[in-house]
């Protein structure tokens, strides 16, 4: 009886197999074999030499770039996460109706669907030169000259992020939160812990998984990032992900071929040592 | 009803403020699209006007929009069945230990955390040495499933880790075989979550833009389209595509909720379907 059901689970799961071999390994495996590629002006030839990855590793760039990316994989981490803990935890305890609930967390929920970058494109009325925020500031008396820092810089790559990417913590917390037992935190309260307390020594330990997940999709959709941060600093920021696509335009593909792998390697190594945290399955 | 604390205002205060700033700027480009013919891509609004809009439906000097909405259309359709379908399937098969699941499930957390330029790059490679032709269809096919599938898989390990295997062992013991119990027990059951899975599958299709960027040929899709349009359109025009293909968004997002709602609906009217699989 045991082999026929093995065999019925193996037809359910080969075509996700099927897809992911296709599209996911073997593209992998295509660029670690292409990053020991060479490659002229306009043309890759077959190849096996260590010249792309020392010219990587040779260059001062790299690292200032791979600076860069985890500078604004923490920003926007901490930024998300504690945007995105506390808009979950209005959710899971302080929304009192499961209709009510519901609707607010679909609120939360639709920007996700939409366009990136026409979301992306709705910043620039806001932080241009001329935009909301410079004339808001100027009426006020705030400034006196528009700030120029608003767009085009760190600041608007990093709000973007934010903009686009709470909703990656929202959601996992959110979740995990609704599946704590309401009687752990009675009894907290009962045995005279205040509301800090509670939060801190009851909710936060219980709602790690999902702030483990939220933070694997963020640190990795930051990391992985090249149009985001062309397109909100105007081109004059770079990070691993625009690096990798600077190469492919020039076609320079061995090049980009050995960025990418060690970019690949990096997330990799990030998301192996969360997910020694957490047991994503468990936790759906 | 006890009273309300005032960390309840505080909070719903905040919250208040995320909605502000989640949707914000989009309401803005929104009515800044409206812009009158002389205004330009910040407020003041010069009148009020659709301007904008009749450029965007009149004039295809700016490129091909019509035709790389209907391209993401189809492409979105096309992903949005495969998704479910694979998924269900998926779904299906992880819910027993099968040699070689562990290594599918590392796969498909793989393809979720890989920076999308990967994917576009090695099917880019792959198809240019052996010299095939990428296409929306194909390349950008396979390339956008990389993205939607893992989240199809993920949203049936929620549908399963919830799921009450008591219906199915009742069926099985009254003779039900395995295709029976899928197809009248546990598809009926899951079907309102399948809903979510489609909308994940057409939603994250139609914007999708890293993992299309070098697969999907000489014939763009819609973000594509968008995307070079930023470097060269500089009047409201653009709001006006960003609304227009925002609106279609909130339709069809807006669809797939009130038919997740009415099949909730129906079988709470309708209850027992016992028999009908005779």
């Amino acid at each position: 009886m045991r082999t026929p059901r093995n065999i019925i689970a193996y037809l359910q799961a080969a075509p996700l197999m099927a897809v992911l071999l296709t599209f996911l390994i073997a593209p992998i495996l295509m660029i670690i074999v292409v990053s020991f590629w060479g490659a002229t002006e306009f043309s890759i030839y077959p190849a096996f030499q260590f010249d792309n990855y020392a010219f990587l590793f040779g260059s001062p760039v790299t690292y200032k770039v791979f600076f860069a990316t985890f500078k604004y994989a923490l920003i926007t981490w901490v930024f998300t996460l504690s945007i995105g803990f506390t808009v979950a935890y209005f959710l899971a305890f302080h929304v009192r109706t499961q209709v009510m609930q519901t609707a607010l967390f679909l609120l939360c929920t639709i920007p996700f669907l939409t366009s990136n970058i026409i979301r992306m494109i709705s910043w620039i009325p806001f932080l241009g030169r001329n935009g909301i925020a410079n004339q808001t500031l100027i009426s006020w008396g705030v400034i006196d000259e528009p700030l120029e820092w608003l767009l085009y810089s760190d600041f608007s790559v990093i709000l973007a992020f934010v903009h686009l990417y709470t909703l990656f913590m929202v959601v996992p917390i959110f979740n995990t939160m609704m599946r704590i037992d309401r009687s752990l935190i009675e009894a907290a309260y009962d045995n005279g812990a205040s509301g800090l307390q509670t939060l801190w020594h009851v909710i936060v330990p219980l709602t790690k998984p999902g702030i483990m997940i939220g933070t694997i999709f963020v640190v990795t959709l930051v990391m992985g990032d090249f149009i985001t941060v062309r397109f909100m600093s105007g081109s004059q920021k770079a990070n691993v992900g625009r690096l990798i696509s600077n190469d492919i335009s020039l076609l320079q593909y061995p090049s980009a071929a050995a960025t990418a792998v060690v970019l690949l390697c990096t997330v990799l190594l990030v998301i192996g040592i969360l997910l020694r945290f957490v047991n994503i399955r468990k936790e759906l | 009803m006890e009273k309300r604390s005032r960390s309840f205002y505080v909070l719903a205060g905040f919250f208040c403020l995320f909605l502000l700033f989640l949707y914000g700027p989009t309401l803005t480009i929104g009515l800044l699209s409206f812009q009158g013919p002389k205004g330009g891509l910040t407020f003041p609004m010069q009148g009020m006007s659709l301007n904008w809009f009749r450029e965007l439906f009149e004039q295809q000097a700016v490129g091909d929009i019509w035709g790389s909405f209907r391209r993401s259309l189809t492409l979105g359709f096309m992903v949005m069945m495969t998704t479910v379908v694979v998924s269900v399937m998926a779904g299906l098969a992880f819910r027993k230990r099968f040699t070689g699941s562990g290594v599918l499930f590392y796969f498909a957390i793989t393809s979720l955390v890989i920076p999308s330029i990967l994917i576009s790059l090695g099917v880019g490679l792959i198809f240019n040495q052996l010299g095939l032709k990428v296409h929306w269809a194909t390349s950008g096919f396979g390339s956008q499933l990389t993205w939607t599938l893992p989240f199809g898989l993920l949203i049936m390990f929620a549908v399963f880790n919830r799921f009450d295997k008591s219906y199915e062992e009742a069926a099985r013991d009254q003779g039900a075989s395995s295709w029976q119990v899928i197809r009248h027990v546990i598809l009926p059951i899951i079907a309102p979550s399948l809903i979510g899975v489609a909308l994940f599958g057409f939603t994250l299709s139609y914007d999708e833009f890293a993992r299309t960027l070098l697969t999907s040929g000489s014939y763009n899709t819609l973000p594509l389209e968008i995307f070079g349009m930023t470097t060269n359109v500089t009047t409201p025009v653009i709001y006006a595509l960003g609304t227009f293909t925002t609106l279609f968004s909130l339709i069809i997002i807006g669809l797939f909720l009130v038919i997740a709602w009415a099949m909730k609906k129906r079988r709470t009217l309708s209850g027992s379907d016992a028999g009908k699989a005779l």
